[in-house]
């Protein structure tokens, strides 16, 4: 089952990786983070695809995808 | 489990200082897969240029040097001409390329130099506060255009790949786009070929690439990069010219 894993700190809560998932496995949190951003989380584990379009896009380095 | 993407080795782990959303990331990651996948990391020159990305040689884990405003060109054909063989790239934003250093970007293009340059058009001065750039579009508003881009006053969106590809010495000039990721890999995949043009001699490439700039568009990252898929892209198509 591909994922994927994001880094909470280094992002910047562009929202770029929700935009494109297509299939709904991420949102921004409700939490900021120490940068004052609020950074994304998973939330629909079952359904990535591995992709990796989340992580293309992400112009902060924030996602590893696994597979 | 395998990792099926993760973080180039050539760029550093680093956190950048460019605002949410902000292209410059995007392209600084393609060029740096495209270093690794063609192994020239330990021959590689980059040259940075004035503008947001003027620091990027604290990102690129490579030899990166930098330029006075628009001079990377000059930069560029120096190295490359006294080091032959280092492949040698240059970074531009539009203000650096398109405005102050039009004279040196031509030349060096019709000079037909053998070195890459990666032009990314996001509209604006980002660095200075968000100015009109020569390809800032018609109506566009901007900090010196606050009403918009009137063509009387201001003149046209100054197309560089379309001038350039006219060029003899210019061995190839494409227009991409980074606002979603099927584009951001054609983008990968032009300047992969920017690269590999350098290592068989064949001379000047140019790879322009449209890229968002939230803040001074004044739009949220997820607006700035429809706005660059939907009406950038009206006024620059995207394809090979040359
Ligand atoms: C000789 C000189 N003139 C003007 C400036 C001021 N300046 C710094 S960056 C910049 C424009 C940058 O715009 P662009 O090249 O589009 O880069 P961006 O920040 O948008 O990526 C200007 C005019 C300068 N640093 N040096
Ligand atoms: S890899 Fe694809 S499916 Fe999985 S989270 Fe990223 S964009 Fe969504
Ligand atoms: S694209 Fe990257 S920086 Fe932007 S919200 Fe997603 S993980 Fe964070
Ligand atoms: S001002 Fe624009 S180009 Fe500069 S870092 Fe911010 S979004 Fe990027
Ligand atoms: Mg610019």
């Amino acid at each position: 089952m591909p994922k994927i894993k994001i880094d909470p700190e280094k992002c910047k809560g562009c929202g770029l990786c929700v935009l494109y998932c297509q299939k709904g496995c991420i949102k921004q949190s409700k939490l900021l983070n120490k940068k004052g951003a609020y950074p994304v989380e998973i939330i629909e584990k079952d359904g990535c695809t591995g992709c990796s379009f989340c992580a293309i896009i992400c112009p902060d380095l924030c996602i590893t995808v696994y597979k | 489990m395998d990792k099926i993407f993760e973080k180039p080795e050539s760029i550093r782990d680093k956190e950048t200082h460019y605002c949410p959303g902000c292209g410059h990331g995007i392209v600084h990651r393609v060029i740096c897969e495209v270093v690794d996948d063609l192994g020239i990391r330990e021959k590689l020159i980059g040259i940075a240029p004035v503008g947001c990305a003027v620091i990027a040689y604290d990102y690129w884990d490579f030899d990166v040097t930098e330029a006075a405003h628009g001079r990377v060109p000059a930069v560029a054909t120096g190295i490359k001409r006294s080091l032959p063989d280092r492949i040698v790239f240059g970074y531009q934003g539009d203000g650096d390329l398109g405005a102050i250093g039009t004279a040196e970007i031509i030349h060096a293009a019709n000079r037909g130099e053998n070195i890459t340059i990666i032009f990314v058009n996001n509209t604006v001065y980002g660095m200075t506060g968000g100015q009109m750039a020569p390809t800032t579009l018609i109506k566009q508003k901007t900090a010196t255009t606050p009403s918009g881009r009137e063509q009387k006053t201001h003149g046209f969106p100054l197309k560089v790949c379309e001038l350039l590809s006219v060029l003899p010495g210019v061995a190839y000039a494409e227009r991409v786009s980074v606002h979603n990721p099927q584009n951001v890999l054609k983008a990968k995949k032009a300047i992969k070929k920017a690269f590999e043009n350098q290592i068989k001699g064949l001379g000047f490439s140019i790879v322009e690439v449209l890229s968002p700039c939230p803040t001074y568009l004044g739009l949220s990252s997820k607006d700035a990069v429809k706005w660059v898929g939907e009406e950038l892209v009206k006024e620059y198509p995207l394809g090979v010219f040359r």
